[in-house]
Parts: structure tokens; sequence; C-alpha cells
């Protein structure tokens, strides 16, 4: 086990080492100008042009990637051309509030969907399973958005339960941080709790017409334990793998519902750098989201080997 | 741990959380009380205001740093930081004298080495400022409260250059952080203005805050936009910075903001109808909408092809498309400037009165157009391009123009416009923008409107009999001849077709009622502003 974990971890660098590449490429191609967005719209044509030789913007490709890349290799990953402030900084004042709403996200849609997901299986063809499945599929089709302002408006504008936007550390006490992000944990799970739901409910139809669960069943074997623990434990490896995939889901949703909610974390951090071309900025939040991706990948690897015994590595 | 001590501790760490949970919110109150929540346009991601020259930037500049004087709402320039001034008779030495008591925000005096160093950084970055730098033998300090500034010709517009509330303003720093490069960013924030910015708890992209200097000495007059007293009567203003127009509204409506620089205009309604919310203009100087042309490249390199567009263009189809069915957002413009200025003119502005498709499509036959495409780049991410992007679609196809439309954002739209190669090869043919009205009161700050050639705006326009009426309006001694060369430079610019003007428009801003002293401007103002 500890090999394959040391095994893993040495192919990541690979791994982040492409995507530095890419991202830096794909950066380097894209068309816009930070420089242009930093002069303002009344600036002229040399005022831009000297902001852009400020920034070093008009050097070679190599010699930008290269300088980069021996930064990055040594912790640093630049500055921001429009703050000045350091990207660490800027991904360390954001990174609580992302990590807050993803894993309240995560705990919300698992607790919600694998038991829906149970109970479709278990009263499949019924009215039960096709409200289910009905949700799964309403859940793939709504836009975060349009869940995100409906929420807002009934829950926030309407009845004043919670706060519109904004988030409150964690340090500041729990039910204000928790009533900041509930709202926003709904949105981003929505589809994330179709998605697992209707996953669960597929494995958990196969695992269902098994021998030994009509051999569970003949024995008197409770509902519950034939539904939780013989049949659920053998429907997992298809669920947790969906879980880890779907957490790119969250990635690329928490953009959204960050800028729905105000929410001062990554992806507003992201999008805003996007549109403004802050390139070292984007480069480092793309680094930090696939290494995230990388390493929730091989907990899920791992988290195979105790909820299936015949896995080894 | 046993099934009893875990439930112990759970109820334990549960009653703490809540009491946290109520410390927090009292804590929240009773700061909320002297705390103004205001959304500004735009997030405040820089904090240079001769670096980036951002409105938003400007905005919070104003807060922190003090200018040496400021226009007031009839455009007159007026003493702020400066006791007085003395111009020689052949007006070629200005003396200016610092008024007693100026400190900074690190408590250090101001002095006019620091007014020298910050005048010095500033006039590499703007207009008025290199105008004043060619001309300029000696700017250099008296004593410590006392400068002078020695010119090989006079230059009458001094004081409003020193005033003005175009960015980048004459923001006073003191003499180490204004050494900086004037195409770098600085990293400190010191200002000796009313407010002090709490570099700690700026997060951008999310949150800016300023507390109040309590050294700072405001001016005895009332205030009067740039000008007058600059009374602070709240201590902490946070700008919560809200990408999502609809939230930032719903936020004003739960009273977890207080003042919204720029509701959605398709919301307004919403918060009119709401008992605790006043709506009214923002920025009376409002915006002019652009339709920019590249005078280098066919087909827009042809004046008779600009004409046809000019003389097919109807203004309100543009305005309409921007802000809807409000009527009091909007105005036809004959002209480039803004109206309701002092200087004000539309001589020559008659083509854009009255749409004519017919004489339009014959200009474009007379000009030989060739069916060249045009290439409108045209962001999409901002809400007034891609409103005027869809009508100039539209536009130049009724008068048998072929479109390339590329829709893409503003940071490209940035970068291509930059480009001078020809539009099949990576450069564009016409881009839309706006301008604030406030640089458009008269050609000083306006760049757009300038046309000599390789110098000029994106699109270099290059019109010798523009050029000629902005240098004598430069040269007016006074309002009579500044209006004479106003109208003439707008004659030129229509007849040449500098660019299209698409019209003037508003927007409104909103506040809750516990919020007094808002007043409209070219910039949120903030002193004299009180929260109950």
């Amino acid at each position: 086990m500890f090999a394959f974990i040391v095994r893993r971890i040495i192919t990541t660098i690979p791994v982040m080492a492409f995507v530095a590449l890419f991202v830096f490429s794909l950066l380097y191609i894209a068309p816009g100008d930070p420089a242009a967005v930093i002069a303002g719209d009344q600036a002229s044509p040399a005022d831009v042009e000297k902001i852009r030789q400020s920034l070093g913007l008009d050097r070679p490709y190599l010699v930008r990637f290269g300088e980069w890349f021996f930064r990055v290799l040594q912790g640093d990953l630049g500055t921001s051309i429009f703050t000045s402030l350091p990207v660490t900084q800027l991904i360390g004042q954001r990174i609580e509030p992302t990590v807050s709403l993803m894993v309240l996200t995560l705990i919300l849609a698992v607790a919600i969907a694998v038991p829906l997901g149970v109970l479709a299986a278990w009263k499949a063809g019924t009215w039960i399973d096709r409200v289910v499945v009905a949700f799964a599929v309403f859940g793939f089709s709504v836009p975060v958005f349009v869940v995100g302002y409906l929420l807002a408006y009934t829950f926030a504008l309407k009845l004043d339960w919670v706060p519109v936007q904004g988030y409150t550390p964690l340090s500041q006490g729990v039910w204000p941080w928790f009533k900041n992000l509930i709202l926003p944990s709904i949105t981003l799970g929505f589809v994330y709790i179709a998605l697992i739901a209707r996953i669960t409910r597929a494995s958990m139809l196969d695992v269902l017409q098994q021998d030994y669960i009509r051999t569970a069943r003949s024995k008197g074997v409770a509902q519950n334990s034939i539904l939780f623990v013989h049949a659920l434990k053998n429907a997992a490896v298809p669920i947790i793998t969906i879980i880890g995939i779907g957490v790119a889901l969250l990635i690329g949703g928490a953009v959204v519902t960050e800028s729905v909610f105000a929410i001062p974390g990554l992806g507003r951090l992201t999008l805003d750098a996007i549109l403004r071309r802050d390139y070292p900025v984007i480069q480092g939040v793309v680094l930090i989201f696939s290494f995230v991706y990388v390493l929730v990948n091989l907990v899920i690897d791992l988290i195979y080997t105790l909820v299936d015994p015949r896995i080894r590595y | 741990m046993d099934r009893r001590s875990f439930l112990k501790s759970a109820t334990s760490t549960a009653v703490l959380a809540a009491s946290g949970a109520l410390t927090t919110k009292a804590v929240a109150q009773a700061a909320g009380a002297k705390t103004l929540r205001f959304v500004p346009q735009a997030n405040l991601a820089n904090f240079d205001p001769i670096w980036g020259t951002q409105y938003v930037v400007r905005n919070a500049a104003a807060l922190v740093w003090d200018t040496l004087y400021g226009v007031d709402s009839k455009f007159v320039p007026q003493r702020q930081m400066v006791e007085s001034e003395t111009v020689s008779a052949d007006g070629l030495t200005w003396t200016f004298k610092l008024r007693p008591g100026l400190k900074f925000h690190d408590g250090s005096p101001v002095t006019s080495k620091d007014v020298v160093q910050s005048l010095m950084r500033w006039q590499a970055r703007d207009p008025m400022g290199l105008m004043i730098k060619a001309i300029q033998t000696e700017l250099a300090p008296i004593d410590d409260s006392s400068w002078k500034w020695v010119l090989t010709e006079p230059y009458p517009k001094m004081l409003l250059a020193l005033g003005k509330n175009n960015a980048p303003c004459t923001f006073i720093m003191p003499e180490r952080i204004a050494k900086t490069d004037p195409f770098q960013q600085i990293t400190e924030y010191i200002g000796s203005g009313p407010m002090k910015f709490v570099r700690n708890e700026w997060v951008p992209g999310a949150k800016a805050v300023f507390e109040k200097f309590a050294d700072y000495i405001p001016r005895s007059e009332p205030p009067d936009w740039l000008s007058g007293g600059k009374t602070m009567l709240v201590d902490r203003i946070e700008w919560v910075i809200m990408p999502d127009a609809a939230t930032a509204a719903a936020a004003l409506q739960n009273g977890e903001v207080d003042w919204l620089e720029t509701p959605l205009s398709d919301l307004v309604p919403v918060l009119k109808g709401n008992k605790d919310i006043n709506v009214d203009i923002g920025d009376p100087l409002g915006n002019i909408g652009a339709f920019r042309m590249n005078h280098l490249h066919p087909p827009f390199n042809n004046p008779k092809v600009r004409q046809a567009v000019m003389t097919a263009l109807n203004q309100e189809d543009y305005m309409r498309a921007i802000v809807g069915d409000d009527d009091k957002l909007w105005k036809a413009l004959p002209s480039f400037f803004t109206p309701g200025t002092p200087l004000y003119t539309e001589n020559g502005g008659e083509v854009l009165k009255k749409r004519n498709v017919a004489e339009a499509k014959k200009l474009l036959a007379e000009s030989g157009y060739k069916g060249e495409p045009v290439i409108c780049v045209v962001a999409q991410d901002m809400a007034a391009t891609k409103a005027m992007g869809d009508v100039t679609s539209e536009l130049l196809k009724s008068i048998g123009m072929k479109v390339d439309f590329v829709a893409t954002d503003w940071g490209t739209v940035g970068a291509r416009r930059a480009q001078k190669t020809a539009p099949g090869q990576g450069g564009w043919s016409m881009f839309h923008t706006w301008h604030a009205g406030a640089d458009c009161v008269n050609p000083a700050s306006y760049t757009a409107i300038r046309a000599n050639g390789d110098k000029a705006w994106f699109g270099w326009p290059d019109v010798p009999d523009v050029e000629s009426q902005v240098t004598a309006w430069f040269k007016a001694k006074n309002l009579d001849e500044e209006k004479a060369a106003m109208a003439k430079l707008n004659k030129a610019a229509m007849d040449n077709v500098v660019f299209a003007p698409t019209g003037f428009y508003l927007a409104y801003q909103a506040w809750r009622k516990n919020i007094t002293g808002v007043k409209s401007g070219p910039l949120p103002f903030f002193w004299g502003v009180a929260k109950a």
C-alpha cells in the first residue's frame, strides 16, 4: 500500500508539469492583454505598450515560461499582475470559503443522494422511483445560477432566514458560517445530488438482483440490513468513483455559485483573473485545482480497498 | 470516550458555537451602525490611481489621497490642499502654497517635496500633465510648504489640470512612494485624504475597507463634488464587490449593504417599489456610447464610408438597446460632448438628428466600397457594448455592408484594438466602447476626440482641423473663446467622423433610506454621507 501511494505521488509530478506547460501555453496564445485593462480605456496606445514592457509581457515565450516554471519549482507561484500581491497570498485569502463550500456540499450531497438512490432502487418501478429519477433529470437540466436565484429569492429575500450573499469565516462561529453557506451548498450540490443518486440507483439495482441478496432475503435478513449492509457496500465502488469524478463538477460549479452568492472564494478569483488576463493568478489557481483533483483521485483509489477487500495495490 | 461524555462535549460545543454566533452578531450590529457598506461599479483589483486609471480605482483613491484642487459641480477648480496660488503677469511662473496642518496617514506632514514628486509622477501619465511637461522649465520646492512651476508659455488651464476629476487626478502621495516609476505599481497606500486604506483587510475582488483618518482637517467650505470640506460622518466604509447585479440588488433589499453605485436597470423598478430604498440618477454626466472605426484600413479609411454609417445611425436604437424603455435614462446626442455642461455644442451635429438610410446608401455607393467585410470586434461581457454591437450589425447590413461579427470579451477587445494590421490579418474595422461624460466636458482629458494620427486613440484618426481646434481650446483665455473653439471642434470631428457617438445614457444609483447625504456626481462622494 505504502509503495502504491509513493508511486502515485511520483506520477503526479509529470501530470502537474504537463498541466503547467499546457496552461501556460494556452494563456500565451489566448487573445487579450492585461496591460490594456490596467491602463484603462482612456490610455494612449503608447502607455499601454509601456505597461506591457514593464510587466515583461513583451518577452519571448520560452523566457517567460522558464522563469515562471523555476519559480513554481521553488514554491513561488508568482505575483498578480493587477494587485502586485503574491499569488500564494491571494489563494490563501480565498481558500477557506471554497473549501468550506465544497466540503459542506459534499456532505449534503452524499447524505441526500445515497439514501435517495437506495430508496429508488429498493422501490424500483414505483412512483417513488419515478420521483427520484425525475428529480435526477431535473437536477441535471436546471442551471446552477437559476437554482441559486430561486433559493436566494425564497429563503433570503422573502423568508429572511439566511443572508443573500457573503461568507462568514468559521472562526466567527459555526452558525453564521453555516447560514452563509447553506444556500450556496444546496445550489452547488443540486447537480451533484442528481448525479450520485442516479449512479447509486443503477448500482444498487444491479446488486439487488444478485443471488446472495436473494439468499439473504430467504434467510429472513431485515430489509435495512440487506440494503445498507449487504447491497450498498457491494454497490459502493461506482458510487465512490462518481463522487471523486464529481469533484471536478464542484470546482466548475464553484465559479458560478461563488459569483451568484458573492462568496470570496477561489472560483471568483479564477473568473476575475481570466477576465482581466491576470496570467500568474490563473496559472496558480489551475495548478492548485489540478493538484486537488489528482489528490482526490488518489484518496478514492485508497477508499476502494476499504469497501472492497478484493482490491489490492 | 463513552456515549455520555460524547453527548456532554457535543452539547457544550454546540452551546459555545451558538454563543459565538450571538457574540459575533452583536459585534457586527454595533460596528454596522458606523459602517457604510457600499457596492462599487467594479472590482478594486489594484490601488494605484496613477498606474491604473480605471474609474473604480479613481473613486477609491479619492477617499485616501487628497488633491491640490477639486472641481465643483460647476466645473470650476477650487482650492483643496492648496491655501493660495499666484501667477506672474506673463503667465509663466506659478507659485503655490499648501494649507497648514496637512498630514499623511503615517503621521508625517505633507510638504512641497511630496507635492512636487507626486506631480512629476502624475505628469508622466496624464494628457494635461504631459502638455505642461512639454512647456515646463522648472518644477521645484521653494520651502516646506511652497513650490513653483516655471513654464515657457502660458498654460491657462493649469488649475483645471490640478483639480479635474478625470483619471489620473493629481493625488498627492509621500515623496518616497511618488518616486515609484509611473509604469510600475506602488506598494504602499499612504495618503492624506479623509479615509485610511486598511490594507490587511483588502481582499481584491471581494472587499476593500477604509477607516476614518482622525487627523484630517476638512476645509471650511461646504462640500461640492471634489471641492470643499470632506467631512466624514461614518467611521468605516466597506466596499463589497459583487459581480452579480441581481445578488447586489437582493442584498440591498435585505439590508446587507447600504448603497449600490450602479444597480442593473432591469432591476430598478423592483428597487423603486421598495419603501426602504431611494433610487436616483448616479452620475448626471452619464456616458457617451461610441462606434469607433479604424481610420487606417478599408472600408473606414474612406471618409465617405464613415459618413454613410453616421447618416444611417439611429441613436434611439442604440440607447433603447442599452437602457430599455426608461426615457429618463437616455438622450439623443448630436455632439461629441456631454449635454448640460457649460461648453456643450451641437454645431455640425445635424447628421445625427435624423436617420437617412437612402442618403447613407448613396454615400456608400459614391465611396467606391468594394464589399470588404467590416470586422466588428464586440465585447459580449459588457452589457453596453453587447447591446450596441447587435444594433451595429443590423445597421451595417441595412446599408449594404458585409459584416464579420467577432463576439468576444472585453479583455480581447482591449488587445485587438491596439493592432494596426489590416482587419483580415488580426486587425479590426470597428469596436464599441463608451466614454464617461466627465471626460467629455471639454478636450482636456478627452483622448477619444483627438485626431493626431499615430498618437491618437485606437482607430488613429488623422484630422488636422480637429487638432487645431483642440489647441485653440487650450489657448483660449475666456469662456467665449473656449465655446468658439468647441463649436468648430465638434463640427470638424462630425464632418470627418472621428468616431460615431451612439447617444448619451445615464444610470441609477440606489441606497437605503437610513443613509443620508448621497449626492449625484461623476464619482460617489462619501463625505457628508451619514448612516442612521
